[in-house]
């Protein structure tokens, strides 16, 4: 099984580096060190957003209010920072996790104590936190002129050659890889995954895991809030509208079972950056744009087809035998 | 609601009485929602109580409650769509092709029902051929389907179609009654009657219940899947052609975010995410609550983006509700 999984990541890096090279054939410049330091940079918050949602996705959850709670997160920020440009950054950052970490509790609260499932609870929380920022900003935007340099500006300093919103993802990535692999909290989103009864009689309180995944979600999705608005500079209501599926999207084309229990860290990375790196090549080989959402989506179904054949379960086939016989 | 606790609930001795489960049931629910939304409207606004108000409000939910009817099929079976609204996007582009080859209206009726369909058939294949979780299966789509749109349209729109077909969305039948309320109507009768009166239907509860059981006793499990997401891809083709008439234009961003507001009708309706249960009462009712609701926020000029949140409160609240109340009667016993 762990050979598996690390052939899909391997599968996975080729096609990543096939792309790469099929553009570099025609476009050299594409495959200079600096352009794929700027694709990895472009792609750090999709991938920060797609750890979140692995972690609930493991537990058999889906969080499909990511995006609104970023927009919401990422407004409230700027608003903050329009109105008190003195307060320092690194505690505004903080603020933007605990009030995505906040946001993602609320899901989590409905999850574990009402039971209500995930997809119904974030249903109704995406369109509710989207609500909210339209009433807290009252419609307007933020904008450039608005925000202090230091807001703008932190996250394009560079350190050891890489921009600080690179670093973001690289510590985020490293705290995640952590978190999954050598903490019981990572072996719980696992086991809950797998079989939730079997993690109930192993002292696994698997409400409260779950609620523990969408506090991570929220607080990561929290972090991107300020890192989307400060990278974009402008806070609006439509920001990162309709990007909760591109997560998914992120999190499934690496190789995330969907069916929970199943996807690593580093899967869940090397899919934001598929993403990233085929959206960044469509512009340079004179792609419109507009094929971009087509070509995601091909992907996606290329990436289930291909996941769906290591999942298949013994019971499918019983099933498939007695389809047979009948 | 089918989940886990009910495994461990006690039988009781005897039923309740017919009329106290239909008195307790989540239809009555829904009816005392939509009537406490109504007068409170009524008070709310001197613009309500008009017959053309009301018609107007009925635009607000036909094309999506469309849907929802299928949709609802599908969620009880134990499978879900997401792609309705891209299904949507793709079908009117492609009438909106058709029309620049001079397609005349039952051309144009034939490639929205058409593309519906080939869509919902595709997604079939895909869940029921190759064995693929529908929950991602339409995530895909749904950005295959509105991206071929985006491809074919671009930043450009089609417009210009012929008024016979902009009678589909603007026409009435009858007084203030609408085209669009009269084939939602007509299509909650037939969705009522296949769910709930046929061996169709039943087999559909069946698979949503117990997928594994179902398909030992004989119920072709794939087949009727498949049927369903054709089905869906059927009334997302409709629901195409009712909207391009209505709004006279496709852009590929047509219908966006529909796929949700679906969700939260069959939802609301009282189907459970899980599968297994539901009915098109239900869906029904919950279709007109949300229209209700966002009518006449709108009438009290809420913008658009603020009635969402009622939207999605509702959703939770009414999912919730039932939930604490039986929550705090089993502390009590």
């Amino acid at each position: 099984m762990n050979r598996l999984l690390k052939s899909r990541e391997l599968w996975l890096a080729l096609a990543i580096l096939a792309v790469i090279v099929l553009v570099t054939l025609r476009f050299p410049r594409f495959s200079q060190p600096g352009n794929l330091l700027t694709i990895f940079n472009d792609t750090s918050i999709l991938m920060m957003l797609a750890l979140g949602q692995m972690a609930v996705i493991l537990t058999r959850s889906i969080d499909l209010s990511m995006a609104s709670n970023l927009a919401l997160t990422g407004m409230l920020v700027a608003m903050t920072n329009a109105a008190f440009p003195f307060i320092p950054i690194p505690l505004l950052i903080a603020g933007c996790v605990v009030v995505g970490a906040a946001l993602g509790a609320f899901n989590g609260i409905l999850v574990w104590k009402l039971d209500i499932p995930p997809i119904v609870v974030t249903l109704g929380t995406l369109t509710i936190f989207r609500g909210l920022v339209f009433v807290v900003s009252g419609g307007a935007w933020v904008n450039a002129a608005q925000m202090s340099t230091d807001f703008i500006q932190l996250q394009r300093g560079t350190l050891l050659g890489l921009p600080i919103l690179s670093w973001f993802a690289i510590v985020v990535a490293a705290l995640v890889y952590v978190l999954m692999t050598r903490t019981p909290w990572g072996r719980a989103f696992y086991a809950i995954g797998v079989n939730p009864t079997a993690s109930v009689y192993t002292g696994i309180n698997v409400g409260r895991t779950k609620f523990l995944a969408f506090v991570l979600s929220g607080a990561i999705s929290g972090l991107c809030g300020y890192l989307w608005i400060s990278r974009y500079v402008i806070a609006s209501v439509e920001v990162a509208g309709g990007y909760e599926l591109t997560i998914v999207a992120a999190c499934v084309i690496g190789g995330v079972s969907i069916a929970g229990g199943i996807g690593t860290v580093g899967g869940a990375l090397l899919g934001a950056l598929f993403l990233g790196v085929v959206n960044n090549a469509l512009p340079v080989i004179g792609v419109s744009p507009f094929w971009q959402m087509a070509i995601s989506g091909a992907a996606i179904l290329l990436a289930v087809v291909l996941n769906a054949r290591g999942e298949r379960s013994k019971g499918r086939i019983i099933l498939k035998k007695a389809e047979v016989a009948a | 609601m089918t989940d886990a606790t009910a495994n461990g609930r006690r039988l009781p001795d005897r039923l309740d009485s017919p009329f106290k489960s239909a008195v307790l049931s989540w239809e009555s629910l829904l009816v005392l929602v939509a009537l406490g939304i109504f007068i409170a409207n009524s008070f709310a606004s001197p613009y309500f109580l008009n017959e053309w108000s009301l018609s107007d409000l009925t635009f607000n939910f036909t094309e999506k409650g469309l849907i929802a009817l299928a949709m609802a099929l599908v969620i009880i079976s134990g499978e879900i769509d997401l792609s309705v609204a891209s299904i949507i996007a793709l079908a009117s582009t492609l009438m909106g092709l058709a029309l620049q080859y001079g397609a005349d209206t039952p051309t144009l009726v034939a490639v929205g029902v058409g593309v519906g369909i080939l869509c919902g058939a595709f997604n079939g294949f895909l869940v029921t051929g190759l064995k693929l979780p529908s929950i991602v299966v339409t995530i895909g789509t749904m950005s295959l389907f509105r991206g071929i749109a985006f491809i074919i349209l671009g930043d450009q729109s089609f417009k210009g179609y012929p008024a016979s077909f902009a009678w589909f969305g603007q026409g009435y039948v009858f007084w203030v009654i609408s085209f669009e309320l009269v084939l939602f109507l007509v299509a909650a009768v037939i969705f009522y009657v296949l769910l709930h009166r046929t061996n169709f239907g039943r087999r559909v509860f069946a698979i949503g219940n117990n997928a594994t059981a179902a398909r030992f006793s004989g119920v072709r499990v794939d087949r009727i899947k498949f049927v369903l997401f054709c089905l869906t891809g059927l009334m997302s083709g409709l629901a195409a052609i009712l909207l391009t008439a209505r709004l006279g234009s496709t852009r590929p961003s047509i219908a966006e975010g529909f796929e949700l507001d679906v969700v939260t009708m069959v939802v609301l309706g009282g189907v459970s995410i899980l599968g297994g249960a539901g009915s098109i009462i239900g869906v029904v009712l919950a279709a007109l609550i949300i229209g209700l609701v966002t009518f006449g926020l709108g009438l009290l000029n809420v913008p658009g983006i603020v009635m969402t949140i009622f939207t999605g409160s509702l959703l939770i609240v009414v999912i919730a509700l039932p939930i604490l109340f039986r929550m705090i009667r089993e502390r009590r016993a």
